[in-house]
């Protein structure tokens, strides 16, 4: 038997034996990032449907969380800078080629104009809600006056956002896991699963539940199309991204990943939700609680797993 | 001008030499490398096969790095040198996940840090410090784009190989063999 003995000299904190410059903060960044994706989507969607009173949970009342849910994951992603003082440099510059800078910007533009969304709807919350200042309700009365217009803008840039979650690991030729196009529907797919159970939870109206259960329930099944097609590609490529997608199917993250991501996150809610469309009465938390938590599972397993893998030389 | 590095595996004897002439020359902090030794033996006893590397970034030519740099900071200076800002890194980590060959590090002080070919040697006509030092005199640096320069002749008649081709860097750190 042919034998090799690999030794290097190289220990740098961090990087090796096997890299882990990416904690916690990036799994959580890019998992409320998706959700607010996903909330923002829905919303857009059902104000350009025409159908804002059928659906208020989407359209209204369900945008109110993703202001806080951008700030806590621009919070997360800030704590994993390590030179934190220069973070401004993002937007001194912009580069096409970099999903980072892509990542920056699209959050700069989302982010007010989810605040502005909210404006619109103050009222839903606050029946007496008064801006008090003359140049704000003018403001408010001209951006009203476009508001479809924004919608559009903020569904392109929802749909950006939630593929920028996935792409910015396929950018990354050096971990094979991640070097898989296919991320970017995933993510987003995960994304909207995400904001589909959130809205389901909050919603008041059964019609409305009915409806984002079902939604759920076919994105679910797009996500599952999507995992068999990962690893499709992933076994029919090259040897490094057998090795990357064998890290699932006997691997160290195999238990994690089945179980918390595909049975407990996709599998068992919809089950939950075929139940519930067809007449029985599940609580929404399990179902919708479910769904986050695969959601999350599956940010912070890949973000893992991508680090592990590797080219060996 | 194209700045490149070679190293004879068959004459290195990965003492480590370049590691800690490296460390010093650019006050590298302790517990960190910018260059190491890979040794790789490979056969059945008695039958066996060393190869020694002395390894560090790889100065590619189409760098993953500089691609996916939100700031700028990661850039191609003076003969293709890949070099970093400290002033621009927000230390994101992206470039150092990245690199294929994990020649990057977080620097304790936040920014990212690496091999800079000693381009300030260089500049002043000295040869890196890594190379200056060997004891082997295994290691050859210059500027591939002039014809008679002892890296391109020593690649013109020497039988060389890179690492991680298929991952599409263009890497400029070659290894006689």
């Amino acid at each position: 038997m042919k034998e090799e003995i690999f030794s290097s000299g190289r220990m740098n904190p961090m990087i090796d034996p096997t890299l882990h410059i990416w904690h916690w903060h990036i799994p959580v960044y890019l998992f409320l990032g998706g959700l607010a994706a996903g909330i923002l989507f829905f919303a857009a969607l059902y104000h350009i449907l025409g159908k804002e009173n059928e659906y208020k949970t989407a359209v209204k009342i369900a945008p109110f969380l993703v202001p806080f849910i951008l700030v806590i994951g621009l919070g997360a992603l800030f704590l994993d800078l390590s030179h934190k003082i220069y973070f401004w440099r993002l937007y001194t510059t912009i580069r096409f080629e970099s999903p980072m800078s892509w990542g920056a910007w699209i959050l700069m533009f989302i982010t007010p104009l989810s605040i502005i969304w909210c404006a619109f709807h103050i009222r839903e919350l606050m029946p007496k809600w008064d801006w008090k200042f003359k140049l704000v309700i003018r403001l408010e009365e001209f951006l009203r006056s476009y508001k479809t217009l924004l919608a559009w803008f903020m569904l392109v840039a929802a749909v950006i956002l939630g593929v920028y979650t996935g792409i910015l690991f396929s950018a990354f030729n050096a971990r094979p896991l991640w070097n898989t196009s296919i991320l970017g529907p995933l993510f987003l797919a995960s994304g909207l699963s995400a904001g589909a159970a959130v809205i389901f939870l909050m919603s008041r109206s059964h019609k409305e539940k009915l409806l984002f259960a079902k939604i759920d329930l076919i994105v679910i099944g797009i996500e599952l199309f999507l995992i068999v097609h990962l690893f499709m590609g992933l076994l029919a490529s090259t040897q490094v991204q057998i090795d990357a997608a064998m890290l699932f199917l006997g691997g160290p993250y195999t238990a994690s990943f089945w179980i918390f991501v595909v049975i407990l996150g996709m599998l068992i809610p919809a089950i939950l939700e075929i139940l519930e469309l067809r007449g029985a009465k599940i609580p929404a938390l399990i179902p919708a609680f479910l769904v986050l938590l695969g959601s999350l599972m599956f940010r912070f397993i890949f973000t893992y797993a991508g680090q592990f893998s590797s080219w060996t030389y | 001008m194209r700045y490149a590095m070679a190293i004879d595996t068959k004459k290195c004897v990965g003492c480590s030499d370049c590691v800690v002439a490296c460390q010093t020359e650019n006050n590298v902090p302790i517990g960190y490398c910018r260059d190491w030794i890979v040794e790789i033996t490979e056969g059945v006893y008695p039958e066996l096969r060393l190869e020694n590397r002395s390894e560090r970034c790889n100065h590619c030519e189409s760098s993953p790095c500089v691609r996916c740099c939100p700031t700028g900071a990661s850039h191609y200076s003076e003969g293709g040198v890949v070099l970093i800002t400290p002033e621009k890194c927000i230390g994101c980590g992206a470039c150092i996940t990245s690199c294929p060959y994990d020649a990057r590090y977080p620097h304790p002080d936040g920014y990212v840090d690496k091999c800079t070919f000693c381009l300030h040697r260089v500049k002043d006509g000295l040869k890196p410090a890594c190379v200056s030092v060997c004891p082997t005199k295994c290691m050859y640096f210059g500027d591939l784009d002039v014809p008679n320069s002892e890296i391109s002749k020593v690649l013109k008649i020497r039988k060389h190989k890179i690492l991680i081709p298929e991952a599409g860097t263009k890497p400029q750190l070659y290894f006689l063999i």
